[in-house]
């Protein structure tokens, strides 16, 4: 049962993956895009990562995805893409690029699969998840607080009005 | 493990390659940021694959950490964005191909 659930949301986070790249309109993008976390979530979830699966919706979805459109509304972008030349000529090159990384992964993955089923399922509760956050990883969390300070005062800095300008 | 671990390897890098194709491909700032979204989200997925396959917790926890340099990354580079468009008036990439020191 979760392995079927599991190919249909891995199908539909690809699909819907697909059409954020392809969308000519940056708000259409973000919409795809927050679909395919919704369902890199659930398989987050049946990966037995049931607290990454709510960050995931949280943060990527709630809070990452909702800075984007803020900014695009912001900034006021019509969907303004401009079409120089046919579209073949940019996306040519790039998904012959694509095809050809992917074939080799998918080649590697194929010529050595990792034997992985028949174990039972895994859960991390999050107890477990956080205990072995704040023992092991107390330091990183640290510095990860000071990246995020450092990111706050940066993103201030950078955004500023200048008093001359406007 | 509900599924194989190639399976999983091999869905991570399909989406892997998608968020490559939309860096490389798209000409809007936005557009080329949405693509690094993507690909650390294959990252994560792949994390946490791992993380069940060897039954060890720290896949998840480093899954954490990706959030939080992403969030970083993020706040500072849509504020770039706002900053480039106030100067300019675009957000086509290629219109920021000179550096003036």
């Amino acid at each position: 049962m979760a392995t079927v659930i599991f190919y249909i949301l891995g199908f539909t986070a690809l699909a819907a993956t697909a059409m954020c790249i392809t969308r000519r309109n940056p708000v259409h993008a973000v919409i795809y895009l927050v679909n395919a976390f919704f369902a890199l979530a659930l398989i987050f979830y049946l990966l037995g990562a049931p607290l990454v699966a709510a960050w995931e919706i949280i943060i990527y979805a709630g809070a990452i995805m909702v800075l984007f459109l803020f900014i695009i509304m912001m900034l006021e972008l019509a969907p303004t893409e401009e079409l120089r030349g046919p579209g073949w000529l940019r996306w040519g090159p790039v998904v012959l690029l694509g095809a050809v990384l992917l074939g080799c992964t998918l080649l590697l993955v194929v010529a050595q699969p990792m034997a992985g089923t028949g174990d039972p399922a895994y859960y991390a509760t999050p107890r477990d998840f956080g205990y072995a956050l704040f023992e092991r990883y107390a330091l990183a969390v640290q510095i990860v607080s000071f990246q995020l300070l450092f990111a706050a005062v940066g993103a201030y800095y950078v955004g500023r009005v200048e008093r001359g300008r406007r | 493990m509900i599924v194989p671990m190639a399976h999983i390897l091999a869905f991570s890098a399909a989406l892997f390659i998608m968020g490559l194709s939309c860096v490389l491909a798209r000409r809007n700032l936005i557009m080329i940021l949405i693509g690094v979204e993507i690909m650390l989200n294959a990252v994560g997925l792949t994390l946490v694959g791992a993380s069940a396959l060897w039954h060890s917790v720290d896949g998840q926890i480093f899954v954490i950490f990706l959030m939080a340099m992403t969030s970083a990354e993020v706040a500072i580079s849509l504020a770039m964005v706002v900053y480039l468009s106030r100067r300019r008036g675009t957000i086509t990439a290629n219109d920021f191909d000179g550096m003036k020191g």
